[in-house]
């Protein structure tokens, strides 16, 4: 007879020495893994869970600044540098790794309106209320030496904002008038006007660099290309638009943060309706910035949180906010994707996660393989009502919630009045208008 | 490779980094090369090639040789389907470009993940045991004294039996297979290590034992005493004495919700989770004493076999069974289900044992077994062998599926055994060949070469697992704790879309003809000016009240009548055409016939 047992050897299984890792034999059987379904179910909701408890986004505060912080410029080649401008004139430039302010300087008389870095990171391009552009060194001056700009260019018109050319040495100004600036002269290559109305923000393109976009106080959103003599294009919304940021890796979308609590995104080849309408907030939108990825972009607001949106989705995946946080005025995303900083009135700035749960520092690679589970188990079961509950929980101040309930009651009024006005009236007369459309009054060529 | 336009369509127009990858040599063909760099663009000088043409070109073969990457095997079919999580799902119903992609980028992956999954399988390092017997011999005719001088040193020594004198036994291996629990009627408790034969404790309760078990760990085990269930730890303390669980009979441990389901002599299943201590299902199933019952480790529903021949399928959060399974016209002796949680295996005073499939629930069993006695006691090892005992004598199967009877030649056991008292309990030892059997007067540890899985995955159960993993593991296993309401007869409903069933559209639709219009509540404006007291109010709200009933009754009928209409027409209203009515013979006496209402004008 021939005759075979099961007869393990421990050598094979029993690790020789302490020093040594445990052997772990694996089979994956599906047969030894019973009730997948559920184990997997339960893994998630702890994972869902444990997001929850780790979701800790606030990292610190960079004070410094003597008035509200009014406007950020980031550098497009340090990852570890900022800059910021406020209320009084001051610039400050921060070293972000350790949190503190490297260089600060009055730069302007009144608002520090915008800052723009040159393409290289070299200049540095401020305007402000005193109607003067200013340009300095990137490299903080000599021990003893004083803060000189290199140029200041004296504007014929007030000034707003600024931006910089991505990929060549030009830079636009908006005011009374859009202006495009080469960084060797003194005086504007070209200006472009449409109407009488002040442009507050203005934002180029980071691909197709010749066109630029800005916001203007008459409500409305102008395209301009910098080739052509006249504007290209204008939307009229309902109300002001207060900023403006390119999708930076979809560069024909671009977001609008609207003074009536949304954001609206916006596709340039049609601007006849929105692409989305962004809710949540319940108090103007100040500022908007985009991930480097273009998938997510970032808010502020007056009702003193910032938000974060999936650039395709309509309600905010996040909401940040702080008891001592006023009014945020400037919000500015990372370019390594991993820091969210909002300056706000009460002279800080704030720096946060931009994942509210991530994990900073060193991750081993089982560490990092167990998070990608989790991130998959969490995808694959976010349906289940338990799940979703709990990831889309947010607590709230108290404030905003009882902004949001008003909302509602009012939003719910109109739905009501409306539908009351369709019963009572001929057969369509009263049409149903999508939300996308209900924002934009028209579009001008 | 590039991609050639078809006919009669416009050549696209080259992209940048196509034109620049391309660029031609002086014999005329199209050699790729890099984008000079702007440095090197200008350079008009010569380039002095100092390494010979021929030894360049022998490097670079033989560094091509060590780059080449090995073939992967293709992996066999039946592999590939031990593997697969079933087939893929169609995606013809899903309606946007997006999701459709999607879709099929999932399937793409979990085709991946079961072919990685897969491929693993060349890394297991043990292989199952079996015994073949010469020629002119069968299996059925070795006796284990033969088996066991056939064998290495190491497997003989898992042989063995011991003669102990309380009574009756009950035994239980735990999940791992590495310890072994005893539970003698007259009170005689005892926990060892079977493989290193090192003892635990040995203790008796004074008290009848009716049942033992293991709990998560191999450190705690529950007894089921006269009338109490007791836990004790290893070195033979007591820890609890649960007396929400009286007079238990059969005691089951589902280990991935830490549940220990008990069966009582009044009938009573009970559900206590363990983690926790509290009891998560207790009712009475209504079966009188319960004698035959187990877990099913596929989806955790406790099976009890009763004795009208019927198996009923229980799970803590619901008190109706959730199948019931006529499986002999006479009483139940013996059932067991198979690991993998695929098969149930009954036996009954017809001295048949059956098969049944536990997926389908067909009233056809799968297999039958003929013997001359009925079995008295039954299991399934861990690679679908079936062993049953008829009083002092046993039989092991190879195959479940297969049947077998005692008369029948070509289907004679695989290997047979007579014990010397009545057998009480068998458990088969995962992973192991072994089969443990507790009989009236002791234990006897048999060797059954086959039946045991030899790879064991070692975040599951691990037989070598020190203290420490065991602490690990413990905690791993308490954060995943199935919640009992999870025990379902499919374990997969979760991962399961959420579509109504045709019973509950059934439901839906009947729902709809007993419907109640609902209470209205309005609390109309408190206007201050104008006319009006509160008797307008009042008349006004009732006049609210009275229009929203009308609508909800109208709508209430139209939606009736489209059921009803959809159900005349025999569902064929959906293809538009409309059968047309036989048209009635007319008679005299139509005359007494209600005339058809006529549609009211609307009055201005």
């Amino acid at each position: 007879m021939k005759v075979k047992m099961i007869s393990r050897n421990p050598d094979n299984y029993v690790r020789e020495t302490k020093l040594q890792q445990h052997k772990i034999p694996r089979n994956y059987d599906p047969a030894l893994h019973p009730m997948e379904g559920p184990r997997e179910y339960v893994r998630a909701l702890n994972a869902t869970k444990l997001d929850r408890v780790f979701a800790k986004p606030f990292l610190c505060n960079l004070s410094g600044h003597r008035d509200g912080v009014a406007c950020f410029g980031k550098h497009p080649k340090l990852l570890s540098t900022l800059a910021t401008g406020a209320y009084d004139g001051e610039v400050r430039i921060w070293d972000l790794a350790n949190r503190t302010s490297q260089r600060s300087f009055v730069a302007h008389d009144g608002f520090v309106r915008g800052i723009a870095y040159a393409r290289n990171g070299e200049r540095l391009f401020t305007v402000g209320d005193d109607k003067t552009i200013k340009v300095w060194r990137t490299e903080a001056p000599d021990v003893g030496e004083e803060e000189e700009p290199v140029n200041t260019i004296l504007s014929r018109h007030i000034l707003h904002g600024i931006s910089h050319n991505r990929k060549d040495n030009s830079f636009a100004t908006c005011g009374e008038v859009c202006a495009i600036w080469d960084e060797q002269h003194n005086d504007p290559i070209k200006t472009l006007k449409w109407g009488v109305d002040t442009l507050h923000t203005i934002s180029y393109n980071p691909v197709e660099t010749n066109v630029l976009a800005c916001c203007a106080s008459d409500r409305s959103i102008i395209l301009y290309d910098q080739r052509e003599a006249l504007p290209l294009r204008k939307v009229v919304l309902t109300m002001k638009s207060n900023k403006l940021a390119w999708n930076p890796m979809e560069a024909f979308n671009f977001t609008v943060a609207n003074e009536d609590c949304n954001l609206y995104s916006f596709d340039t080849r049609k601007l006849q309706s929105p692409l989305k309408v962004h809710f949540d907030h319940v108090s103007a939108v100040t500022d908007v910035d985009y991930a480097p990825t273009g998938k997510e972009f970032v808010s502020g607001s007056y009702d003193k949180t910032v938000r974060l949106y999936n650039a395709h989705l309509s309600h905010s995946r996040d909401i940040y906010h702080t008891k001592r946080m006023q009014h945020v005025v400037c919000v500015a995303w990372s370019l390594d994707n991993r820091y969210i900083f909002s300056g706000s009135d009460e002279m800080n700035v704030r720096m946060w996660k931009a994942n509210a749960s991530e994990k900073l520092g060193v991750i081993r690679p089982r560490e990092r393989t167990n998070f990608n589970y989790q991130e998959a188990l969490k995808e694959k079961y976010a349906a289940h009502p338990q799940i979703k509950r709990i990831a889309r929980h947010r607590q709230v101040p108290r404030h905003v919630m009882n902004a949001q309930r008003k909302m509602r009651a009012v939003k719910e009024k109109e739905l009501v009045k409306e539908a009351n006005i369709r019963k009572h009236s001929k057969k369509g007369k009263v049409p149903f208008v999508s939300e996308k459309k209900k924002h934009v009054i028209r579009e001008d060529v | 490779m590039t991609k050639t336009a078809p006919k009669g369509r416009k050549k696209p127009a080259a992209r940048y980094f196509e034109r620049a990858a391309a660029v031609k040599t002086e014999d005329g063909e199209e050699k790729p090369s890099k984008p000079k760099r702007k440095h090197q663009r200008n350079f008009t000088g010569d380039f002095l090639k100092i390494q010979s043409q021929e030894k360049s070109k022998a490097l670079k073969r033989k560094r091509l040789e060590a780059t080449e990457k090995p073939k992967k095997q293709k992996i066999p079919q039946e592999v590939l389907e031990k593997y697969s999580r079933g087939e893929a799902v169609d995606s013809t119903g899903v309606r946007t470009r997006h999701f459709k992609e999607k879709h099929k980028r999932k399937e793409i992956y979990v085709e991946y993940a079961t072919e990685q999954a897969a491929r693993t399988e060349l890394l297991l390092q043990e292989t199952p045991g079996q015994l073949e017997a010469d020629e002119e011999e069968t299996t059925a005719e070795y006796r284990q004294a033969e088996i066991v001088a056939n064998v290495d040193l190491q497997s003989a020594a898992k042989h063995f039996s011991l003669k102990l004198d309380f009574g009756p036994y009950t035994m239980r291996y735990t999940k791992n297979g590495r310890h072994l629990l005893l539970g003698g009627r007259r009170g005689h408790v005892a926990a060892f290590d079977w493989v290193t034969k090192k003892l635990h404790c040995e203790f008796n309760v004074m008290e009848t034992v009716a049942d033992v078990q293991w709990l998560h760990v191999p450190t705690m085990y529950a007894v089921a005493q006269k009338e109490w269930v007791y836990f004790y730890d290893k070195k033979g303390t007591e820890l609890h004495c649960v007396k929400r669980l009286a007079r238990v009979n059969r005691m089951d441990f589902l280990p991935y919700h830490f549940l220990l389901a008990a069966g009582n002599s009044a009938g009573y299943a009970s559900w206590l989770d363990v983690s926790i201590g509290e009891l998560v299902g207790n009712f009475n199933t209504g079966l009188g004493d319960i004698r035959h019952m187990r877990h099913n480790p596929g989806n955790g529903v406790l099976c009890i076999g009763g004795g009208k021949g019927v198996v009923s399928m229980w799970s803590p959060k619901v008190r109706e069974p959730l199948a019931k399974l006529l499986c002999h016209p006479t009483a139940i002796t013996a059932l067991t289900v198979d690991p993998k949680g695929m098969h149930l295996v009954t036996a009954g005073l017809d001295r048949l044992v059956k098969v049944w499939d536990l997926r389908q629930l067909s009233d056809k069993p799968l297999a039958i077994f003929n013997l001359r006695l009925p079995a008295n006691e039954l299991e399934v090892s861990q690679r679908g062998m079936l062993a049953l005992s008829q009083g002092t004598y046993l039989e092991t199967y190879t195959d479940v599926l297969l049947g077998g009877g005692t008369g029948r030649k070509n289907m004679l056991p695989y290997l047979r055994q007579r014990c010397d008292a009545f057998v009480h309990t068998m458990r088969f030892c995962p992973y192991e060949d072994v089969l443990g059997v507790a009989t009236a007067n002791g234990f006897q540890s048999l060797l059954v070469p086959g039946c045991g899985e030899p790879n064991y995955d070692a975040l599951e159960d691990n037989p070598f697992e020190t203290s420490k993993q065991r602490r690990e593991h413990e905690v791993h296993a308490l954060l995943e704790k199935i919640p009992p309401e999870l025990i379902t007869l499919d374990p997969h409903e979760i991962t399961g879309v959420d579509a109504p069933t045709l019973q509950e559209k059934i439901d839906a639709k009947r729902q709809l003809f007993y419907l109640k219009p609902p209470r209205i509540n309005i609390n109309p404006r408190h206007k201050m000016k104008g006319r009006g007291g509160s008797a307008k109010a009042a008349r006004n709200k009732q006049i609210v009240k009275d229009q929203q009933r009308k609508e909800f009754i109208a709508e209430v009928r139209k939606a009736k009548k489209d059921v009803i209409a959809s159900h005349a027409e025999g569902g064929e209203e959906t293809t538009g055409e409309k059968v047309k009515k036989p048209k009635a013979v007319r008679s005299v006496l139509d005359r007494f016939k209600p005339k058809p209402q006529k549609k009211q004008k609307s009055t201005n």
